[in-house]
């Protein structure tokens, strides 16, 4: 496991450096025939950049506290069967915690599967873990602010738990359908 | 410096002399995680801070409200969405990106759903979900969660 997810991030590292190197030459290149057009795209990036560094090195600390602190053996303790809002609710906190990226999150959910966990708290888990992940929020909140930030994540929260509950119901259904056609 | 980036670096500094006064062994070894992950995510981003120079210095405002912006219509909408369930951008990044378009005439709509299917959809894990959850559940989850991005766009379009 570990060394598979060593390999992903090496493989990862090496296409950033690609495609660095892409927009790089290509920058280089556009700057060079419209000369008139340096003093826009270099404030511009700048000032994005200077935005960037001052908000990254807080969030890889609290990326970096969550992942020693809270190890991925807690997250399936609290992930068991508990049904109704205590159950969605913990779902909801446990992938909304730092603790790494989302195909470490696939194996997490299947085990939690196995264990009888409900379908619905899994599919509120992986969903909390792609797009309500602390950092991330943290991010939005520095680029496109307060309001848009709030908003967007009340209608992802309360539309998550709808899709949950909405695939379990659905799952459920065609197991009856199932069933019920087997001679 | 902006509200935001003070209130970010203030509660990242207050979870750390937690952390320290709690456990000073594991609190070093979460300051070399983040030291790690930090180096890793920089080369991406002046990859994606080079990229909204080109795109904000380049690109006329005209034609970026054009596609993305209010007056694209619905098909603006479903192209950004496309973009983000299959681009495999990482989410920390997306951001500036967003905010860059948001600046030079994207809607609020396309903003919104552009990062929602960005993060919550997976076309390069999608093999990945469904080797362990199972084809129901993962395309279920990838398919449904396409329409909440664009469900989540509409409405922030309406009230922002």
């Amino acid at each position: 496991m570990k060394k598979a997810l060593r390999e992903g991030q090496r493989k990862d590292t090496m296409t950033d450096l690609v495609f660095l190197g892409f927009v790089s030459i290509v920058a280089i290149v556009l700057l060079s025939i419209f000369p008139d057009r340096r003093g826009v795209v270099i404030t511009t990036s700048w000032g994005f950049f200077v935005e960037m560094i001052s908000i990254l090195p807080a969030v890889m600390v609290l990326i970096g506290i969550f992942a020693v602190f809270v190890p991925k053996e807690i997250v399936v303790r609290y992930l068991g069967k508990d049904a109704g809002i205590k159950g969605i609710f913990l779902a909801m906190i446990m992938g909304a915690l730092p603790t790494g990226p989302l195909y470490i999150a696939f194996p997490i959910a299947s085990v939690l599967l196995k264990k009888g966990a409900r379908v619905s708290n899994i599919v509120i888990f992986l969903s909390a873990w792609s797009c309500i992940k602390i950092p991330q929020e943290l991010v939005e909140l520095e680029f496109l602010g307060f309001k848009f930030m709030l908003v967007r994540l009340i209608l992802t929260i309360g539309l998550v738990i709808l899709m949950g509950l909405t695939i379990e119901w659905m799952i459920g259904m065609w197991k009856k359908i199932e069933v019920n056609s087997k001679p | 410096m902006n509200m935001a980036t003070v209130i970010i670096n203030v509660f990242a500094l207050g979870c750390l002399i937690f952390a320290f006064i709690k456990d000073r062994t594991k609190t070093r070894m979460a300051l070399v995680i983040a030291l790690r992950s930090f180096v890793r995510i920089l080369p991406m981003v002046v990859a994606i801070v080079i990229f909204i120079g080109l795109l904000l210095g380049f690109v006329p405002k005209s034609v970026i409200s054009e596609i993305v912006g209010e007056q694209a219509g619905f098909k603006g909408i479903l192209v950004v969405a496309i973009l983000g369930a299959i681009l495999h951008i990482p989410s920390l990044i997306s951001f500036p990106l967003a905010s860059s378009l948001l600046e030079s005439g994207a809607s609020v709509t396309a903003v919104a759903v552009f990062i929602t299917t960005l993060t919550m959809i997976g076309v390069v894990t999608l093999p990945l979900e469904i080797r362990e959850l199972g084809k129901k559940i993962a395309l279920l989850r990838n398919g449904m969660s396409f329409v909440i991005a664009i469900v989540i766009g509409l409405i922030m379009g309406r009230i922002l």
